[in-house]
């Protein structure tokens, strides 16, 4: 008889060990699959990794966001890297980063100030560091980033959008034709957006270009196949929505520059009488034939010129007047500078808008703005209870301030120009005038006029009226920059230099 | 065992501390049942001695924006510069009325004027000047050119003026007209010409 050993057991107590073992295995598959199954149900809830668009001359890119303390930050090294040399050390809490060899900024981990070269910058929040990545949040960039790259820079903080200098990217839509009606979009540099059609609208998404809002972002046409367009943007990327009541479709020309949104054919046979458009298949993807990456200005890395350039004074903490409780003048000035940058560019005249968001810019950094650009004509605006109509201002020169030698004096630094800016003024005045808008032209101790190379002119808008909401009217807004755009453009050969 | 002279010795200052508690308390009371002084934030002008003369101030008037020369009877000074101080007041004055044609804000005043040879002026202005004054370019614009329009038209030989604020240099009056730079009296009286009504 064969030993037993007394660690075999018998059939039963063997089934019995099998169904244990089963159970065992079964409970273990049930909580891995109810685990896997709270993954997903997490991962597809949780909220789409956030980015931050830039775009500059030397490149466009996007990095991502992370979320701390209720804000967004991003990484200040992976930010500068793209746009010159830079080199970060971290030492303990404190980290520090240098920006093409000569520009250094101090920054310590709790603080809400960094230091950036000896001067202190306010972060509005908490300095971070992550494996010795520097982390600063994205609302700080508006005014930490010029203190780095020595110009402007603008933030679209809830779209995630940062435009280094002057990049933007601007467009006019015009109705063109009735029956069929076309809608062309012309943009300042050539785009590429994504393109979507669903019932009743076409849109177009643009990820990479720095297009930026016009005047209003909602454009109506007083057309019932072409009512609307709207602007928006989000996500790090913009979006023009066409609202059509019949199916359209895109189609490109001048190199990317132009945009005509149709209907497609079959729709035209519909609008008696039929007309039809160019013949051009609809886009449903990323325009065939068209430069992949975005060819704005990152292609070119002579800066842009611009004909005009036009300040919105006041900005930031410098609210200007105020205007009512809840109206504050560099508000009504930024509106004004969009219409007018519409107005000029729909008359053909390049246009930079100095400040373009709630932005802090200092007197003599617009008239540096304004000088390094050489622009033809520069015109600040601005807005005012006291009064009524518009007053069309020239520099009123300090005394003294003599040239020495070659260098012209800072505080007349208008000199030169000032008999072209009165030129100037008077020919604003005549138009706005012709279109029954009271007006008066005078010398004002106002700068940065005094600082400006070239032709200057401030205009100053108060309601026709007592009624200061009067301000925020686009039509009144558009009846005043209509007139200064025009005689602008009238002037554009006296003013001596091409678009 | 505790001495009895020190006994009655923290006994006594106990007393006295609880004495001068109590007085303190009262007094306390009584300071906040006071009633309140009210602050009168008219400036106070300094006496002046001399005979009165017949200046020419030159008014800014909001309605039309305009400068226009208004005659006034006012003590004038021997001193040059007690005489641009007191012509400057006498200006103020009329901004300071309740039907003033261009009002300025309460507590506006005139510290000092400086004549500085050869042909400079600094009016000090204190902080309730600046900081109460309204906003806008042609509103500053008014205040500055009736001001160094009424000192210059007065004063012989003034070129160029400087307004600081509490002694301080500023860089605009209310968010536009320039104090940072020195204005030229003759820039300026062009300026009052063009804002005199019907220009």
């Amino acid at each position: 008889m064969p030993w037993i050993s007394g660690r075999q057991n018998s059939p039963a107590t063997k089934h019995k060990r099998q169904r244990s073992r089963r159970r065992v295995f079964s409970v273990c598959a049930i909580f891995f699959a109810v685990l896997l199954s709270l993954s997903a149900a997490y991962l597809s809830g949780a909220p789409a990794d956030k980015h931050l668009s830039v775009y500059s001359v030397a490149a466009n890119y996007a990095l991502p966001l992370v979320q701390r303390e209720g804000r967004d930050y991003v990484g200040l090294l992976e930010l500068l890297e793209p746009l010159g040399q830079v080199t970060a050390k971290a030492d303990g809490s404190k980290w520090r980063i240098r920006y093409n060899s000569s520009i250094e900024g101090d920054f310590q981990v709790g603080k809400n100030h960094a230091l950036v070269m000896g001067r202190e910058a306010d972060l509005g929040g908490q300095f971070l560091m992550e494996n010795k990545r520097g982390l600063v949040p994205v609302g700080s960039l508006g005014s930490l980033l010029p203190r780095f790259l020595g110009g402007p820079v603008t933030l679209h903080e809830a779209a995630g959008r940062l435009f280094i200098g002057s990049i933007a990217t601007h467009f006019t839509a015009s109705l063109a034709g009735e029956n069929p009606p076309r809608l062309v979009f012309h943009f300042t540099a050539p785009v590429n957006p994504i393109i979507a059609t669903e019932p009743g609208s076409l849109r177009m998404t643009f990820s990479r270009e720095p297009i930026v809002s016009p005047a209003s972002p909602t454009l109506t046409f007083g057309n019932k196949t072409i009512p609307s367009a709207i602007f928006s943007e989000g996500n790090a990327a913009a979006a023009i929505t066409v609202n059509a009541s019949i199916p359209v479709m895109a189609t490109f020309s001048s190199d990317g520059r132009t945009i005509t949104i149709a209907p497609t054919t079959v729709a035209v046979q519909n609008i008696p009488p039929a007309n039809p458009p160019n013949a051009a298949p609809p886009t449903s993807a990323p325009a065939q034939n068209q430069p992949t990456a975005a060819p704005t200005t990152a292609a070119n890395p002579i800066p842009r010129r611009y004909f005009a350039v036009v300040d919105a004074s006041h900005g930031g903490d410098d609210h200007g007047e105020t205007l009512s409780t809840t109206l504050m003048e560099k508000d009504i000035t930024v509106a004004l500078a969009r219409s007018l940058r519409q107005e000029l560019e729909s008359r053909g005249i390049t246009t930079l808008v100095l400040r373009d968001s709630d932005a802090n810019l200092a007197v003599d950094q617009r008239a540096v703005f304004a000088n390094a650009d050489r622009a033809a004509i520069y015109v600040a605006l601005h807005a005012a209870s006291f009064g009524h109509g518009v007053r069309v201002y020239t520099a009123m020169l300090p005394y003294g301030g003599d040239d020495r030698g070659p260098f012209r004096s800072w505080t007349t630094a208008q000199r030169a120009a000032l008999p072209l800016s009165q030129t100037l003024a008077g020919l604003v005045t005549s138009e706005l005038q012709r279109r029954q808008i009271p007006v008066h032209d005078l010398p004002a101790p106002l700068r940065p006029l005094n600082n400006i190379l070239g032709p200057a002119i401030a205009v100053e808008v108060a309601p026709q009226g007592s009624d200061v909401s009067q301000l925020t009217a686009p039509d009144y807004q558009q009846l005043v920059t209509s007139a200064v755009a025009t005689a602008i453009a009238n002037a554009r050969d006296q003013l001596g230099a091409a678009p | 065992m505790i001495p009895r002279h020190l006994a009655i010795g923290m006994a006594v200052l106990l007393a006295a501390a609880l004495v001068l508690g109590g007085y303190a308390w009262h007094m306390r009371k009584a300071v906040t049942a006071a009633p309140e002084v009210a602050t009168d934030a008219r400036p106070l002008a300094p006496p002046v001695a001399g005979p009165t003369e017949q200046v020419v101030l030159f008014v800014a008037h909001d309605e039309d924006g305009s400068l226009r020369a208004q005659s006034a009877q006012i003590p004038m000074p021997s001193n040059r510069q007690q005489r641009a101080e007191e012509l400057l007041r006498a200006l103020l004055s009329i901004y300071l009325d309740h039907n003033s044609p261009h009002v300025l804000g309460p507590g506006s005043e005139i510290h000092s004027v400086f004549l500085i040879d050869p042909g400079v002026a600094v009016i000090d202005v204190n902080g309730a000047f600046a900081d109460t004054h309204r906003s806008g370019v042609l509103v500053e614009e008014l205040t500055v050119a009736s001001m160094i329009h009424t000192i210059s038209a007065n004063t012989q030989g003034i070129l160029k003026v400087k307004i600081l604020v509490d002694g301080k240099q500023r860089d605009t009056l209310a968010g536009h007209a320039d104090l940072a730079s020195y204005y030229d009296v003759g820039t300026v009286n062009q300026l009052a010409t063009e804002l005199q009504p019907g220009q």
